[in-house]
């Protein structure tokens, strides 16, 4: 599984990094990217999650093969 | 002027009414069924989303729905008041107003970018520790006490001692700024006390201004005063707006979101249990609490004659950004009038949405956790005290203002 973070929507929540600090940062001015690609197995639920948090709708998934979830 | 009995909520909202102020939800599920945009005259033309989609979409369009006047109630300056010329319609008549709240781009943008970095995720976690001492003090006072107003004697005291302290202001004022943001905020048709509330502040931190240009520390304050754009120090008066902004908007507002909590959880003892028994819950019930209570409303200002979905909008209408209704939009949130603790598809925008988005939302975040940690670290099992009365206040900013607790 694959996200990104589409700088041109990202808003600063910080909703991404509070349900998955080991896939995101966010600098000073609250602009979030993601740290690990792709994302490890393990942490794919969380990677759902912040999907299903994001309220700008900035994290999205770039490639799927299915995974757990 | 207020409280004229309301019989359709469509097209004769008031934000004011009592019934609203202390139970706003049905007539939210009411509305989004029959009229999703209601209209009211009184006071102002004014437009009220109640749909998620509607409310999101509006904040995102900041071209025909500008930030210029972010009041939900409008101060109505009568002439030959004394004050009208230093307040204006919707607060204090700052060359800039008060950015960036009341901003559009680009003045918006660069006053945003200011403050950013004083509340970024990294930054926040360095107050972490003075807020979670100022609870454990607050909490030591109620030792040997069976109950306590949890809205004013905890929640109250919260967040206006942090942003005190980022500010760089003396502590020890801090019943004074509560009293003076609650007259902006709250008292919203008693024009004189508004006006006091807004001209002391203004008062207060111009001399703190003052006082920093002669010797500079290193709080908020001082480094905005010795900050350049473009080259250029930033004018006194953009310092002043962003300033008093700064004081208004993170105590009113957190205060709330702390209080409306601790409601939730005295009146919900499942919750509270399950709080207690699973505290790795903390981060998605935080959020959830902020969904299901979100405290703040803002206003927007219409820049042109405009048709929306049919509601014809006329030039410098008001339109309020009802987040609190936009979080309980069933077709958007599941069982949205039930708090689901560890809700997991929650894009709640209690924050608000697209450029605005609330520049203390990590902050007023880190608060309200460590409040609720910090209490439910000594009380599991308070309640209501029974047969007290919780008092709510609402317009731009709902939450408990009388809350008596029994603590076991
Ligand atoms: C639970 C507590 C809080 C809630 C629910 C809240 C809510 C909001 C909302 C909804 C907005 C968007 C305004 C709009 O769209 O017009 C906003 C903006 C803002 N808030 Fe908060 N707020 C809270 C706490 C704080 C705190 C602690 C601070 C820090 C001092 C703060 C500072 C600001 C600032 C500076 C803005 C303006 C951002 C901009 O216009 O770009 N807020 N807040
Ligand atoms: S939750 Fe969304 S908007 Fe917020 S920081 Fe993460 S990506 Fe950006």
């Amino acid at each position: 599984m694959r996200i990104r973070v589409d700088p041109e929507k990202c808003q600063g929540h910080a909703r991404c990094i509070g349900v998955a600090p080991e896939l995101f940062e966010v600098d000073d001015y609250g602009l979030s990217s993601v740290t690990i690609d792709p994302v490890p197995e393990a942490l794919e639920g969380k990677a759902r999650l912040a999907v299903a948090n994001c309220p700008e709708y900035a994290v999205e998934v770039v490639e799927d093969v299915g995974g757990s979830g | 002027m207020t409280t004229e009995q309301v019989d359709d909520w469509a097209s004769d909202f008031d934000v004011l009414d009592p019934s609203y102020v202390e139970n706003p939800f049905p007539i939210w599920a009411d509305l989004r069924q029959r009229c999703p945009i209601a209209h009211t005259e009184r006071r102002a033309p004014t437009w009220m989303p109640t749909r998620y989609e509607d409310v999101t979409a509006m904040a995102h369009d900041v071209e025909h729905f500008s930030s210029q006047r972010v009041a939900v109630i409008p101060l109505q300056v009568n002439e030959g008041n004394e004050a009208a010329g230093q307040v204006g319609e919707d607060g204090p008549s700052l060359e800039y107003g008060l950015p960036p709240i009341s901003a559009d781009p680009p003045l918006h943008t660069w006053t945003r970018r200011l403050l950013l970095p004083w509340f970024s995720h990294r930054k926040v976690a360095e107050y972490t520790p003075f807020t979670r001492e100022l609870c454990q003090r607050l909490l030591d006072g109620f030792d040997g006490a069976d109950e306590v107003d949890a809205a004013v004697d905890y929640a109250q005291q919260i967040p206006v001692r942090v942003i005190a302290h980022i500010l760089g202001v003396p502590l020890e004022m801090a019943d004074t700024f509560t009293g003076w943001v609650r007259e902006v905020l709250e008292f919203a048709d008693d024009i004189e006390r508004r006006e006091h509330g807004i001209l002391s502040i203004v008062e207060f931190l111009s001399s703190e201004m003052q006082r920093r240009r002669e010797d500079p520390g290193e709080d908020l304050l001082s480094v905005l005063l010795q900050s350049e754009v473009d080259g250029a120090p930033l004018d006194d008066a953009v310092v002043l707006g962003m300033a008093v902004l700064l004081l208004i908007a993170g105590i009113d507002t957190t205060w709330s979101a702390i209080g409306s909590s601790i409601w939730h959880l005295a009146t919900h003892p499942e919750d509270r249990d399950r709080l207690v028994r699973e505290p790795e819950l903390m981060t998605l019930a935080v959020e959830e609490l902020l969904r299901a209570y979100s405290p703040v409303t803002m206003a927007r200002m219409v820049t042109q004659d405009l048709e929306y979905k049919g509601c014809p909008m006329r030039l410098e209408d008001k339109l309020l950004m009802n987040f609190p209704a936009a979080n309980r939009d069933p077709e958007f949130f599941e069982d949205p009038d039930t708090v689901h603790l560890d809700r997991e598809n929650n894009r709640h925008v209690a924050f608000g949405s697209g450029i605005h988005r609330c520049a203390g939302s990590n902050l007023a975040r880190m608060e309200l956790r460590v409040a609720l940690e910090e209490w439910l670290a000594r009380y599991a099992k308070f309640g209501l005290v029974e047969g007290a009365t919780v008092k709510w206040a609402g317009g731009q900013v709902r939450g408990p203002r009388v809350l008596r607790v029994r603590l076991g």
